[in-house]
């Protein structure tokens, strides 16, 4: 295989969110176009000199990236649509990037926002994809919350790992979230509350479930040159992997992609898991959190139980994870939630975290999972970002 | 209280995907396989994971499998799941390769273990896949989720419409046999002695009723008194003589025919349909299916019974209509196409001719698997096979015989 390029000279600026909320009666065009507002206001930039364009959003229908940039006044010379959920983040970036290393664009939007009608969540896990609508949603219509059921019973059975540890991590991202102002929970969780919710689908109760709620995500990418002549705080990206459908042979999903990939990722940093003083992992349920911790090289395969039990995972504490509170604690806004680690890893880095700070971030790990097709999640990725060097 | 009114399940499916539908009506497990690799493939597409080949046929299959992992659903977006939860489901690794997300019987064991997997129709007659205990066990049936799929006898209220002849007799027993709570059993000309109808009314969960299905006003009368109490209905009323066009003179015997067979199921339906509709989700004894006697000649001419054989093409085209309509309450309509039957009809024809009791014996498991076509005993299964390798062959081989 060749060598991969490295992604030298890029930069990732201006982390903005649109502030979720927990049902809106705007479109997801008016949450992608209220994020653009924000990264031209932080940035001091004109509209027209964001050349490029990456979009991100579950209900868009049925205007895509294209009819956007009408939408918005927009005439970008490159323009992408990473329909990839949970995974947007992590390809928009390694396409971004390297449309700002070959010159194809100056700045690069990245963008994902979503809506929520009262209605909307459930009209989409209907017609989420065809092997969905054929093979999933007529067994009991109980949506992601089932699929992940399968893998937390399978993953528990097979490791030994008990509701409690799960339940630690749910924990202590509430207790990030209790710093973040735009986090949708607001109050303390225990174990002790976490343990006896009520069940949602065996052996998930409440607290393991996100909740899916409105707002929007965005960065822009461009040029180090270009983020100091701006003064603008940035991080590097070091290393970016992302694999789809990845081991189609396993029966059930017991590893992602970033199993596959992640020796290519930290070959390309430079640096190992020990490196990383802050983990943003996709964390639509908790047992997801685990097998990454596992996939990434943090712990050996099956033993993220253990791993759990001996660190903090609060923002100052051992191993800081999802420490804006993850879409746990922060909510899901449809596509917006595979940006929120991104987004979150940028402000920590750059020193402009929402609530409390990682003691001396200079390495970030942000991953992404999306898709479930049919029986698993199909897209896997992760970036590895270090502070800017400005 | 309000009688619950019927919910269905997510009926969507792409077209590919009514394939396993197709199958399941007929109380088959079939999925995809691919003549060039010979992989089997779910959920279904329409070109080969494996070697992108479009050569894909619907097979049967072996439903073993082993349960990899389970869960129990308190929380659905649906409103038919929500009424019905908890609801158990599995996924399943199939022996034969593909991994499937199934709706799981209460006696499977916790994952790991050994079950076996079947196709089924659900409330919306939408072919959904269910993982049993690998071994049967006792009263299998009454499980919650499984008798949504079925319309077991078991508890219910079933109108016979016609107990003169000998099977509509035998589906009486069979009934009895198989738990009906209660057995209206339909009887034209009250005066006229028949050979067997004694028996039948003995039966202690028998009632006799006066009915006539070519008076619209005995269907009616009928169908007031008893109507919103049906939960199943098996029409077995039939007119059958022998014989086609050049053999006989006039309409009459044709129109007799028709009468029965086609108008008789029409004012049965009129009359029967809208309450049985009414009440397909009252309770766990709700009404649930809807039985039409048809004939295998219903599929193809047999010119030797050339009339009696358009008519039974007309109830079948009517009885499609039927479905239909039944279809948005999930009321099941299951149509049987025996061969000749072994009564005095058929007197000259030689064997091999169906038994009566073999008919009410395909009733009840077609009742119990939820099936909606039946095609008993051999002659069916071999006039069936031929009419879907090829029917115009059938339509000759039918003139020639």
């Amino acid at each position: 295989m060749t060598a991969r390029a490295p992604y030298a000279g890029v930069a990732i600026a201006v982390p903005v969110t649109e502030p979720y909320v927990r049902y809106s009666i705007r479109s997801a065009h008016w949450f992608v176009a209220s994020v653009l507002a924000k990264l031209l206001q932080q940035s001091g930039l004109e509209k027209l000199a964001i050349d490029g364009l990456c979009v991100s959003s579950f209900l868009l229908a049925p205007d895509s990236a294209v009819g956007l940039t009408q939408n918005l006044g927009m005439s970008p010379r490159w323009l992408d649509h990473v329909p990839m959920g949970g995974a947007s983040a992590v390809v928009a970036l390694r396409r971004a990037a390297r449309a700002v290393q070959a010159g194809d664009a100056d700045v690069v939007a990245c963008i994902a926002g979503d809506t929520n009608h009262v209605d909307s969540f459930r009209a989409t896990l209907g017609n989420f994809s065809q092997f969905a609508r054929d093979a999933v949603y007529p067994y009991g219509a109980g949506g992601p919350n089932a699929s992940f059921a399968f893998l937390t019973d399978y993953y528990m059975r097979t490791t030994g790992a008990q509701r409690a540890d799960f339940g630690k991590l749910c924990v202590a991202q509430r207790d990030n979230a209790l710093s973040n102002p735009l986090a949708l929970f607001k109050q303390r969780l225990t174990l002790e509350q976490y343990l006896v919710a009520r069940p949602i689908a065996v052996p998930l109760h409440l607290y393991d479930c996100v909740m899916p709620c409105a707002g929007g995500e965005g960065v822009l990418v461009m040029s180090t040159d270009r983020a100091q002549s701006l003064r603008l705080p940035y991080v590097n990206l070091l290393g970016a992997i992302e694999r789809h459908n990845a081991y189609p042979e396993d029966p059930i999903q017991m590893r992602g992609g970033w199993a596959v990939d992640r020796d290519d990722l930290y070959a390309q940093a430079g640096l190992g898991p020990a490196d990383m003083d802050l983990l943003e992992l996709y964390d639509d349920y908790p047992v997801i959190n685990a097998m990454q911790l596992e996939d990434l090289g943090f712990c050996a395969k099956g033993e993220a139980p253990q791993f759990i039990r001996k660190n903090t995972f609060t923002t100052t504490g051992t191993m800081p994870l999802n420490t804006s509170g993850g879409q746990l604690s922060v909510g899901q806004a449809g596509a917006a939630g595979g940006y929120l680690g991104l987004v979150e890893a940028v402000r920590q880095l750059t020193g402009q975290p929402l609530g409390e700070a990682v003691p001396n971030a200079r390495h970030a790990l942000v991953s992404g999972f999306g898709m479930i097709n049919y029986d698993r999640g199909l897209c896997s990725g992760a970036l590895v970002l270090s502070r800017g060097d400005a | 209280m309000r009688t619950r009114l019927p919910l269905l399940p997510p009926a969507h499916r792409s077209r590919v995907a009514l394939g396993m539908t197709a199958a399941a009506a007929e109380g088959r497990f079939e999925l995809q396989r691919c003549a060039a690799c010979d992989a089997v493939q779910y959920p279904p597409r329409e070109t080969c994971h494996r070697c992108l080949s479009d050569r894909l046929h619907w097979q049967l299959v072996g439903g073993g499998g082993e349960l990899i992992s389970h869960t129990s659903v308190l929380h659905s977006h649906d409103p038919y799941f929500r009424e019905r939860v908890p609801w158990r489901l599995g996924l399943v690794k199939l022996d034969c390769g593909p991994v499937l997300v199934v709706h799981l019987h209460g006696d499977v064991a916790p994952a790991p273990q050994r079950l076996r997997v079947g196709a089924w129709l659900d409330r919306a007659g939408t072919a959904v896949l269910v993982g049993l205990p690998e071994k049967d066990v006792p009263n299998m049936a009454d499980d919650r989720q499984l008798r949504e799929l079925t319309c077991d006898p078991k508890f219910r209220k079933v109108l016979v419409t016609d107990g003169k002849t000998a099977v509509g007799q035998a589906l009486v027993s069979a009934l009895a046999q198989a738990g009906a709570d209660l057995i209206w059993v339909g009887h034209s000309e009250p005066w006229k002695h028949v050979a067997g109808l004694a028996a039948v009314a003995n039966l202690p969960q028998v009632t006799l009723l006066p009915l006539d299905v070519t008076n619209a006003r005995s269907v009616a009368e009928t169908a007031a008194e008893i109507g919103a109490k049906v939960d199943i209905l098996v029409n077995t009323a039939e007119f059958h003589r022998a014989q086609g066009i050049a053999s006989r003179h006039g309409t009459e015997v044709a129109r007799a025919e028709m009468d029965v067979n086609y108008f008789g199921l029409l004012r049965l339906a009129q009359e029967f349909g809208p309450a049985m509709r009414a009440r397909a989700a009252d309770g766990p004894t709700s009404a649930t299916a809807w039985v039409n006697l048809l004939s295998i000649f219903a599929l193809s001419n047999f010119p030797a019974h050339g009339t009696f054989s358009a008519s039974k093409a007309a109830a079948l085209s009517l009885a499609q209509c039927l479905r239909a309509e039944m279809q948005p309450a999930g009321l099941r309509v299951i149509n049987l196409f025996p061969g000749p039957i072994d009564d005095e009809w058929n007197q000259l024809l030689p064997p091999p001719k169906i038994a009566p009791a073999a008919i009410a014996k395909a009733v009840i498991a077609a009742l119990r698997d939820g099936v909606e076509d039946v095609y008993p005993g051999d002659v069916a299964e071999e006039w069936r096979a031929r009419f879907r390798d090829n029917p115009k062959v059938l339509e000759r081989e039918l003139a020639a015989s």
